[in-house]
C-alpha cells in the first residue's frame, strides 16, 4: 500500500475569517490561553478603488522537506503518518531552533517549555475522524486527506482547481494548499 | 494620484514569537561569543606550540586551557539559561542528528573538556606538579602532539558551528548565508588573540601574537565584505535582509561598534604599535573584544526580524 501524503486545502474563495477554525483548535488541543496553533491571514492588494482582498485559514505547513525537523538536535521534531510533522514533547529541550528555522512562522513555546504547533490533529485522523478545525468550519472551506490517493477529494481538488503554496521559494516543498 | 498598497492582517496572537520573532536574547549573544573566544584561544595556543616545537614558559600560555574550559562552562551556562524545557538538557546527548549544527556543537562541547584539561596538564606550572598528578601528567606529555592537532580541529570545528548554527536556518534569511561560518570563526581567532594579549606572555609570544591578530582582523573585514555584497547582489529577499545594514535599523550600531570600533580602529592601532615598534597597549585587544561581542549580538538580533513573513 502506497504511504499517505496528508494535505491541507483552504478554498480562500469561500473563507470568511470567522476564526470558528482557530477556537475548535484551541479547544480540541487544550491551547494555553494568549497561543493559537492556527491563525487568519488577510491581504488586501491592489490601487485605490480597485482593491482585492484575500483572507485565508492558516497553519503549520507541514513540509515535506522540513526545515524545522533538519534543525532539531534530539530529534523531537519529526516525520509521523502521512508525513505530518509533530514534536515529540518528551524530546524537546527547548531549543527554539525549529522556531528560527521555520519560514512560516507556525510553532511557539508552550508555557510547559516544549514547543508546540499544529499537529493535522493527527490523533483523530487515526481514529478516521477530520482535524476539528476542517469540521466546524461553517463555510466548507477546510479540506483535509491523503494526497496520495488519487480518489480522494483533496486529490480531485488540487486537480480541478487553481491553487498556490506560501512562499515556494523557501524549497520546504509545504502541504497547506491555498485554493483561489 | 494613489500608490499600490499590500497590507496583510493578522488575527495571530503569539506573544512568544509576534510581532518580532524574537526568540534568542542576550544569552545566546553571549554564548556564541565566548564559544568563538574559546575556539580561538585553543587554535592559537597550540599552533603557537606547534611552531616552537616547545611547551611555553609563561604564565599566561599555561593558563589558558583552563581559562578556556571556565569561559566555555560560562557560555554553557547562559546557554542553559535560554533552554525552555531546562529538565530536558540531557536529550542533547540522547541523539546526534548530522542535519543539526546545534547537534554537532553538543557533541563538540562534550569532547573540548577532556582535551582542555589533558593539554592543562601537559604543561603544568611548577607549583601543581603535585605528585598524585604524575600519571595523568606522563599520559598527557605522551600525546602532546597528536593533542595539539586535535586542539587545533576542536577549535575550527568548535568556531565554524557557532556561525552555521545561524547560517543554516534558512527562515531568517539574514542569516541564510554560509560567510557566517567563516566570519565567526575569524572573529572567535581574533577575540582568542586579543584576549591572550592581555595575559602575562613573554615579549617574543605578544609580537607573534599581535600579528597573527592583525591577520585576524583583516580577513573578519573581508569576510564580512563579502557578506554585505552577497546581500546586495542576492534576491529581493537577500536585498531586504542586507537593508537592515545598508541605512535600515541596524546600520548605525553596526558600523560604528563592529566595523570602526571592533576591526577598523583596532587594525589601525596594531599597525601602528608593530610598524612603529610602539609598546603594546591594552585599549586594542579591547576594542577587539567590545567588536566581536557587538557582532554576535547585532547579527543575533538583526537577523531575528528578516523572516519571510515580512515579504509580499
Amino acid at each position: 500500500m502506497r504511504n499517505p501524503r496528508y494535505v491541507m486545502l483552504v478554498d480562500t474563495r469561500l473563507c470568511v475569517g470567522c476564526k470558528a477554525c482557530v477556537l475548535a483548535c484551541k479547544s480540541e488541543n487544550n491551547v494555553p490561553d494568549g497561543y493559537c496553533r492556527e491563525w487568519i491571514v488577510e491581504d488586501i492588494w491592489g490601487e485605490f478603488p480597485d482593491l482585492r482582498a484575500e483572507i485565508r485559514s492558516t497553519r503549520c505547513n507541514h513540509c515535506s522537506n522540513a526545515p524545522c525537523v533538519d534543525a532539531c538536535p534530539t530529534g523531537a521534531s519529526h516525520f509521523a503518518l502521512g508525513g505530518v510533522v509533530l514534536v515529540d514533547h518528551d524530546a524537546c529541550t527547548g531549543c527554539k531552533a525549529c522556531i528560527a528555522s521555520c519560514p512560516y512562522d507556525a510553532r511557539y513555546v508552550h508555557p510547559d517549555g516544549y514547543v508546540d504547533k499544529c499537529t493535522f490533529c493527527l490523533h483523530r485522523v487515526a481514529r478516521g475522524e477530520l482535524p476539528a478545525c476542517v469540521t466546524v468550519c461553517p463555510t466548507r472551506t477546510l479540506h483535509f486527506g491523503d494526497a496520495n490517493d488519487p480518489h480522494s477529494e483533496v486529490s480531485a481538488l488540487l486537480r480541478s482547481r487553481e491553487w498556490k503554496v506560501d512562499h515556494p521559494e523557501t524549497g520546504a516543498e509545504p502541504n497547506l494548499y491555498f485554493l483561489v | 494620484m494613489t500608490s499600490p498598497v499590500h497590507e496583510t492582517v493578522t488575527t495571530r496572537l503569539n506573544p512568544a514569537i509576534d510581532p518580532a520573532l524574537h526568540i534568542w536574547g542576550w544569552e545566546i549573544t553571549v554564548y556564541l561569543f565566548l564559544g568563538g573566544l574559546v575556539a580561538g584561544l585553543f587554535i592559537l595556543s597550540a599552533l603557537f606550540e606547534l611552531q616552537k616545537a616547545k611547551p611555553s614558559t609563561s604564565s599566561g600560555m599555561r593558563s589558558v586551557p583552563l581559562l578556556a574550559l571556565v569561559l566555555l562552562s560560562l557560555g554553557m551556562g547562559t546557554l542553559f539559561l535560554d533552554l525552555e524545557y531546562k529538565a530536558h538538557v540531557y536529550r542533547f546527548y540522547l541523539a546526534f542528528r548530522p542535519s543539526s549544527p546545534m547537534s554537532w556543537g553538543a557533541w563538540i562541547l562534550l569532547l573540548v573538556y577532556p582535551v582542555g584539561l589533558l593539554l592543562w596538564l601537559g604543561n603544568l606550572p611548577a607549583a601543581l606538579q603535585l605528585p598524585v598528578l604524575a600519571r595523568p601528567m606522563a599520559v598527557a606529555q605522551r600525546w602532546r602532539r597528536p593533542l595539539l592537532w586535535l586542539s587545533v580541529a576542536m577549535g575550527v570545528g568548535l568556531g565554524l558551528y557557532t556561525g552555521l548554527l545561524l547560517g543554516t536556518l534558512s527562515a531568517r534569511i539574514q542569516w541564510s548565508s554560509t560567510v557566517l561560518g567563516p566570519l565567526f570563526l575569524t572573529s572567535g581567532i581574533s577575540t582568542g588573540a586579543a584576549l591572550l594579549l592581555l595575559l602575562p606572555l613573554h615579549a617574543d609570544e605578544r609580537k607573534t601574537l599581535i600579528r597573527w591578530d592583525l591577520v585576524a582582523i583583516a580577513t573578519e573585514l573581508l569576510l564580512l565584505a563579502l557578506l554585505l555584497i552577497g546581500y546586495a547582489s542576492g534576491s529581493s529577499a537577500a536585498r531586504m535582509a542586507g537593508a537592515v545594514f545598508m541605512g535600515g535599523a541596524w546600520t548605525a550600531s553596526f558600523w560604528s561598534l563592529v566595523v570602526v570600533v571592533g576591526l577598523c580602529v583596532p587594525l589601525a592601532m596594531g599597525l601602528l604599535e608593530v610598524r612603529k615598534h610602539l609598546p603594546l597597549i591594552a585599549l586594542t585587544p579591547v576594542l577587539v573584544l567590545i567588536g566581536g561581542l557587538s557582532l554576535r549580538a547585532i547579527l543575533l538580533a538583526s537577523g531575528q526580524e528578516t523572516g519571510f513573513r515580512l515579504l509580499p
